[in-house]
């Protein structure tokens, strides 16, 4: 079973049937928080045939568009419940129909739905429990308020297979490992990518492939005080991602940009 | 990727600053500046290895031709003797534009 | 630094920088974080890859239609176009300070010349993390002012950037542009040249290229590959006000189009425009 299915299943309480079956949708709770939980999961019957594989495709993507919107449209005039996409995605189909009907459109759907419902006052966060890839990635997660990551060999964040980008950069993997090494935004696990920052929680401890209740308990915890850290926030963007130490440390050269950008603006 | 320096005596003084080029494949960017001293300087970061000599042979006959006292800083993809030599020189026009 | 630009040239053969300039009412063009400022990438001498002294970005102010604008210009001769910290940086933030100006009622037309393959392999998660801040800037910007995104080629315009592309108000295109999220080239790669033959140039635009996309609605303004063409295009695109329901947010619509699609049955350029146009969508 997808780790997807399998985390979605264990916090929403629930697996919701609808169409497309590759994307769950159900509403539950996180302590005191209406929570709608989403995923995207395998589905050897899908319409698009590549996208069966758990892939962020078409469907997938206005479908996830679809839910976010419908919660901020319901929430319009009350409570903003809280958004968690559950993310464990291959990445996106490689297909020539995929590229014909608009596939960069229903990705931009999905990061437009996300970040819609940030800007309004959703607590939007991303739990990543599998591989959280490139564009799929960028259209289920990274528009969240916090991400939080299960820490465990299978979490992985990337934008290529090695395979294809050492191909593409004409260097062996052996090469690719050893730069990854020196530069830890070319590395694919866990750690690495929470070094750059932009990462709330690590959560250790727990069995990202087959959780027991315990640990269930302490994700549902961690999503707990993102929900309400994020509610706090002075604001509904993502500039926290640049103000933790790390990011100090590892982007500094995206927040000197800024510096200077500002400092230049008005000539 | 090679990192190479060279050092010219010079005498004449740089006009204004200059920028030319792009670093894609088969080219270079040239950023020419005043030099603090009477000396021109040229730093090149080049994407291709072994090519020491042939910069210095190139680089000697510009700056034995063109009396500059200028800090140069190239960054280069793979760009022939021809193109370095016409990038240097569209630099040096915009410098006295 | 004057930047000059003779009239009727094709705007493909403009550098960024000269692009950028092309589109700025003559005379306002002003430049930020130059090439001599050398805020280049930290990570690529280190893997033996040489650098751009402006990261392959040109982030450039002035006016458009004597209104205040920036323009976000990506080099695509510089490593593909690929989006890395710094040059992602330069887009994300230029974008936020315009934001925060739209907020404070002095809005800026912003303007992204998309000549891009994505994210910079080399810089990976950090040109990740850059085009999710890219996302977030347009979908607040564009609330304000239109955001207008033009993709004229020689690179075109692919991964997260297409993504960007996507979420634009609105999208001017040449011919010669294409848009699309995974290259030719890496679709051959992972799925085999039966799914798609890379070197197949008539293929391959009759899918993601400029003309294709205007006639299926996913971008704006089909216009010449010429300098005076696309910066009146992008004129127009300013006076054209904010859409109501931009395209990425058109769910409704774009569902009921892919539930008209027998996936069964193959289906190419051609035979897509003309199943849209019946349905009434498009042009």
């Amino acid at each position: 079973m997808s780790r997807g299915r399998t985390w979605f299943e264990a916090l929403a309480g629930a697996t919701l049937d609808g169409e497309p079956a590759s994307v769950l949708c159900a509403d539950g709770t996180v302590g005191d928080e209406r929570t709608r939980f989403l995923t995207v999961v395998p589905n050897a019957e899908a319409k698009f045939t590549r996208a069966r594989g758990g892939e962020l495709g078409l469907e997938e993507g206005w479908t996830l568009a679809r839910h976010v919107r419908e919660a901020v449209a319901v929430d319009d005039d009350g409570d903003r419940r809280a958004l968690v996409a559950v993310v464990d995605v291959p990445g996106q189909p490689y297909g020539h129909r995929e590229e014909l009907l608009g596939l960069h459109l229903a990705l931009a759907a999905a990061v437009d739905a996300y970040a819609t419902a940030r800007l309004a006052g959703h607590p939007v966060v991303a739990l990543a429990v599998g591989q959280a890839i490139s564009g799929a990635f960028l259209a289920h997660g990274m528009q969240a308020n916090r991400i939080l990551a299960l820490e465990d060999p299978g979490v992985t964040v990337q934008v290529m297979s090695k395979r294809s980008t050492a191909r593409v950069t004409r260097r062996s993997v052996d090469e690719l490992d050893k730069i990854a090494e020196e530069v830890p935004a070319t590395a694919y696990d866990v750690a690495s990518f929470a070094r750059l920052g932009a990462l709330h929680r690590l959560i250790e401890g727990v069995d990202a492939a087959e959780p027991d209740a315990e640990h269930v308990e302490t994700v549902r915890d961690a999503l707990a005080e993102a929900i309400t850290s994020a509610r706090h926030d002075d604001s509904t963007d993502l500039s926290g991602r640049l103000a933790s130490p790390e990011a100090r440390r590892h982007r500094s050269a995206s927040l000197r940009v800024r510096e200077r950008l500002a400092e230049e603006w008005t000539g | 990727m090679e990192t190479l320096n060279f050092d010219y005596p010079a005498s004449q003084p740089v006009p204004r600053r200059a920028y030319v080029g792009v670093v894609g494949s088969g080219d270079l960017e040239v950023l020419l500046e005043p030099s603090p001293d009477q000396r021109a300087h040229v730093t090149v970061r080049t994407s291709a290895d072994g090519f020491g000599e042939v910069w210095e042979a190139v680089l000697d006959r510009f700056f034995a031709r063109n009396d500059l006292a200028a800090a140069v800083e190239i960054n280069d993809s793979g760009a022939t003797p021809g193109t370095v030599v016409l990038r240097l020189a569209q630099a040096v026009e915009e410098s006295r534009s | 630094m004057t930047v000059s630009v003779r009239p009727k040239t094709r705007f493909t053969e403009l550098s960024a920088r000269e692009r950028a300039a092309a589109l700025l009412d003559s005379g306002t063009f002003r430049e930020l974080i130059g090439p001599f400022e050398r805020l280049e990438s930290p990570h690529l001498e280190p893997q033996g890859v040489v650098p751009a002294c402006d990261d392959g970005v040109v982030v450039a102010r002035g006016d458009i239609g004597d209104q205040r604008a920036v323009v976000l210009a990506i080099e695509g001769l510089f490593q593909g176009g690929g989006i890395g910290e710094v040059s992602g940086a330069k887009i994300a933030g230029a974008l936020e300070l315009a934001l925060r100006d739209a907020e404070r009622g002095h809005p800026v037309r912003p303007v992204l010349l998309l000549e891009t393959g994505g994210i910079r392999l080399q810089e990976a998660n950090l040109g990740l993390l850059a085009i999710a801040e890219i996302h977030a800037a347009i979908v607040a910007l564009r609330s304000h002012v239109p955001v207008v995104g033009v993709v004229a080629g020689m690179v075109g315009c692919f991964g997260g950037m297409a993504i960007a592309a996507g979420l634009c108000s609105h999208l001017v295109m040449t011919r010669e542009g294409r848009l699309g999220l995974n290259g030719p080239q890496v679709i051959e790669q992972e799925a085999g040249v039966a799914e798609l033959d890379s070197e197949d140039r008539r293929l391959v635009w009759e899918t993601i290229g400029g003309d294709q996309r205007v006639a299926t609605g996913m971008a704006d303004a089909l216009v010449e590959d010429d300098v005076a063409a696309i910066a009146g295009a992008v004129r127009i695109a300013f006076e054209t006000a904010v859409p109501a329901e931009h395209r990425s947010a058109q769910v409704g619509f774009y569902e009921a189009r892919l539930a008209g699609i027998d996936a069964s049955e193959p289906l190419d350029g051609p035979a897509l425009r003309t199943l849209w146009r019946d349905e009434g969508v498009g042009r």
